[in-house]
């Protein structure tokens, strides 16, 4: 068990989240395969952002889908569900 | 603080507690009717049609969501209230465990009723029992002054920062909630100071310190009772253990500040002439007073009985309580509940405990009694510690448990 | 201390009658309990309720087994049964057209047991209220037969706990039934 942990009395009380989820990068858990947008595709709908179950998906200054690798678990609903076919999954 | 001048008056437990309530104004109140603690829920329901208080009542479908909302509303750093009995409290279990858990300071009075089958109005602690290790703290009072008294004390205990538990007091069905008594009754503005405002703790969350409550607004943010599996979980139940022992000494300073300001003190336990007892009734709630007029009828007839109600009985003031039996031989532990298959009542498992490891400690009995409201009289009390010295004469092996006055 | 037992119907108003002398008592600066019989409670059906008054603070929590006094409020109850534990010295007040002797033939009560207190109090219900509801009639003459609270502190709870228009006649109930009651 990790050591790094608080003990009972440094913890806050009533099961409090007493860091910011976003320390976790999760995209770490990513199995193989990325999105990766192909601008010229993307017409910024942001179906992939509305989809996206990890919050990994924005629109970048352009308009168009941006990443955020720290965050995508490599699921593939994006890619799957882009209706103009401009995401692809690649091997990392 | 000074002794105040209060008012004389006749009321029921539930009215008394109802009075009490309105007095202590809480933000909320979400409660469900149940006998017998309806007349609760009456008579502050009028208190709110009629303007008294600025309470938000919620007429609620059940008491798992009268709970429910009990929680959302303590958890928004509100003050909220809730009353129940028997089934009300067993409907309500799942929640119990989230709201102490949650370290939220809700004030809930159950007024001690049987569980069914078969159906049952009448009283027995047997609903409070089964709520005995969901982390909330247990006062039973005695009598409707006591129920007054504790439904104003609970919020100062259940708040303050070194405790931040729920708090349930424990009251009689009938033998309390529905008997008119004579009762003082403090001023509405010394009731308001006396409870004050409901203090925020600060927590570390996870953007920083923040008051212990949830922000709607964002700028403070704070999550509570999130998930947390085998790398946490367990210190924070290591916590709540931490806060019900700390409780020990809140609920003292609470009845001190109350007594110097009432005339009625209040602690963890309530002794009767125990000094020189040779036998002691020990256990909880209404009948504790039958008991003491039991031993008074007993030392005339030459017999030093002693009587130990037990007020605090979640957290367990074992110390106390140890030290109160000190000298005394020979002890009946009256259980008005059963633990099917245990090995006693649930009080006698605790008393055991208190004494457990000793060189020395008294002769305990357990005598289970009053089950769905079968009346315990002076007499049956004074039977009870005749059986109890008789029985430390011809030597007790074991723990014997007895039923008080069932059929064969 | 002086324990009272009432005997009525559900319905009759047993349990307000021990509540509002439980009340007077307290007017008075003494101690006091009113509660029901744990029962459930039902239209028609015999019920107890029960008083204490007390010089000293009551801690006794249960039933009364041995009453100072027996009050009556349904002459349909008469019987053997709401004498049971009465005390050697107890009163007894009964609503009744009957005479004492007969009325102590009816509850089986031996010579030099009780005192018997009578009262037509449903007549003088139905004359006044114009509903047989005897309640106050009986409560008002436990107060005269036993001294235990005053007709004046009586007086000054139903005034308290009724409605202006109820209170009137039940005052007027209490007054002609503190005169009227007879001892035997």
């Amino acid at each position: 068990m990790s050591s790094s942990l608080p003990g009972w009395k440094e913890l806050p009380m009533g099961g409090v989240a007493f860091r910011p989820s976003t320390d976790i990068k999760t995209g770490e858990w990513r199995l193989g395969f990325r999105p990766v947008v192909k601008e010229e595709k993307c017409v910024g709908c942001a179906m992939c952002v509305v989809l996206c179950p990890d919050m990994a998906m924005g629109l970048g200054e352009e308009g168009k889908a941006q990443v955020n690798y720290d965050y995508c678990k490599g699921c593939g609903i994006c890619a799957r569900e882009c209706p103009y076919g401009a995401i692809e999954m690649v091997p990392e | 603080m000074a002794r105040v001048e209060q008012r004389r008056i006749g009321m029921m437990g539930d009215e008394a507690v109802a009075y009490a309530i309105k007095q202590v104004e809480p933000d909320v109140v979400a409660a469900y009717p149940i006998t017998p603690q309806t007349i609760i829920v009456e008579r502050f329901s009028d208190y709110v049609a009629d303007g008294l208080v600025r309470t938000e009542f919620v007429a609620i479908e059940s008491e798992h969501s009268a709970l429910s909302a009990c929680v959302g509303a303590a958890a928004a750093g509100a003050r909220a209230f809730t009353a129940t009995a028997s089934q009300g409290l067993a409907l309500m279990w799942e929640i119990l465990y989230i709201a102490s858990s949650m370290r939220l300071p809700i004030v809930m009075v159950i007024v001690n009723r049987a569980l069914s089958a078969p159906i049952n109005i009448h009283c027995d602690h047997s609903d409070a029992m089964g709520a005995r290790d969901s982390g909330w703290i247990q006062l039973f009072c005695e009598n409707c002054q006591e129920a007054y008294d504790t439904a104003i004390q609970a919020w100062r205990i259940a708040e303050h920062p070194d405790v931040q538990l729920p708090v349930m007091v424990c009251l009689d069905g009938f033998v309390v909630s529905h008997t008119l008594e004579d009762i003082e009754v403090l001023p509405d503005e010394v009731v308001k100071e006396f409870v004050g405002e409901r203090p925020l703790v600060r927590v570390m969350g996870h953007e920083g310190e923040v008051p212990y409550r949830l922000d709607p607004t964002g700028r403070e943010p704070l999550s509570m009772g999130t998930f947390a599996m085998y790398d946490l979980y367990f210190e924070y139940k290591r916590q709540q253990e931490e806060a019900m022992r700390a409780a020990l000494k809140v609920i003292e300073e609470v009845g001190r500040e109350y007594g110097e300001l009432t005339g009625r003190y209040y602690g963890l336990i309530d002794q009767y002439k125990l000094e020189d007892a040779e036998v002691a009734i020990v256990g909880l709630g209404s009948s504790m007073g039958t008991a003491k007029d039991a031993a008074d009828e007993l030392r005339d007839e030459g017999i030093r009985a002693g009587v130990l109600r037990i007020r605090s009985f979640r957290p367990f003031p074992t110390e106390t309580v140890r030290e109160a039996l000190k000298g005394v031989k020979t002890v009946a532990v009256m259980d008005r509940a059963l633990s099917f298959g245990g090995p006693a009542g649930p009080l006698m498992m605790d008393m055991a405990t208190v004494f457990y490891g000793l060189k020395e400690g008294p002769t305990m009995l357990n005598y289970i009694y009053g089950l769905g409201g079968r009346d315990i009289s002076t007499d049956d009390f004074k039977a009870v510690a005749q059986d109890a010295l008789r029985a430390a004469e011809e030597g007790v092996e074991g723990l014997p448990v007895k039923f008080v006055g069932v059929r064969e | 201390m002086i324990e009272i037992r009432l005997h009525g119907r559900g319905g009759q108003g047993v349990w307000t009658a021990a509540n509002l002398l439980a009340l007077a008592a307290i007017r008075e600066g003494k101690y006091a309990q009113g509660f029901p019989f744990f029962g459930p409670e039902r239209l028609g059906a015999p019920v107890l309720a029960f008083a204490r008054i007390s010089d000293k603070p009551i801690r006794v929590h249960c039933m009364i087994y041995r009453p100072d006094v027996v009050g009556v409020l349904d002459p349909t109850l008469l019987s053997p049964s709401v004498v049971e534990g009465l005390k050697k010295d107890g009163i007894l007040v009964l609503n009744s057209d009957k005479e004492p002797s007969e009325l102590r033939e009816i509850l089986g009560l031996e010579e030099g047991m009780g005192t018997i207190w009578v009262l037509d109090a449903s007549r003088m219900a139905i004359e006044i209220l114009g509903r047989e509801i005897t309640n106050t009639a009986i409560m008002s003459a436990v107060a005269r037969a036993t001294g235990a609270v005053s007709l004046s502190s009586l007086e000054a709870v139903i005034k308290e706990r009724f409605p202006p228009n109820v209170a009137e006649k039940n005052l007027e109930l209490v007054r002609r039934a503190y005169e009227e009651v007879r001892r035997e």
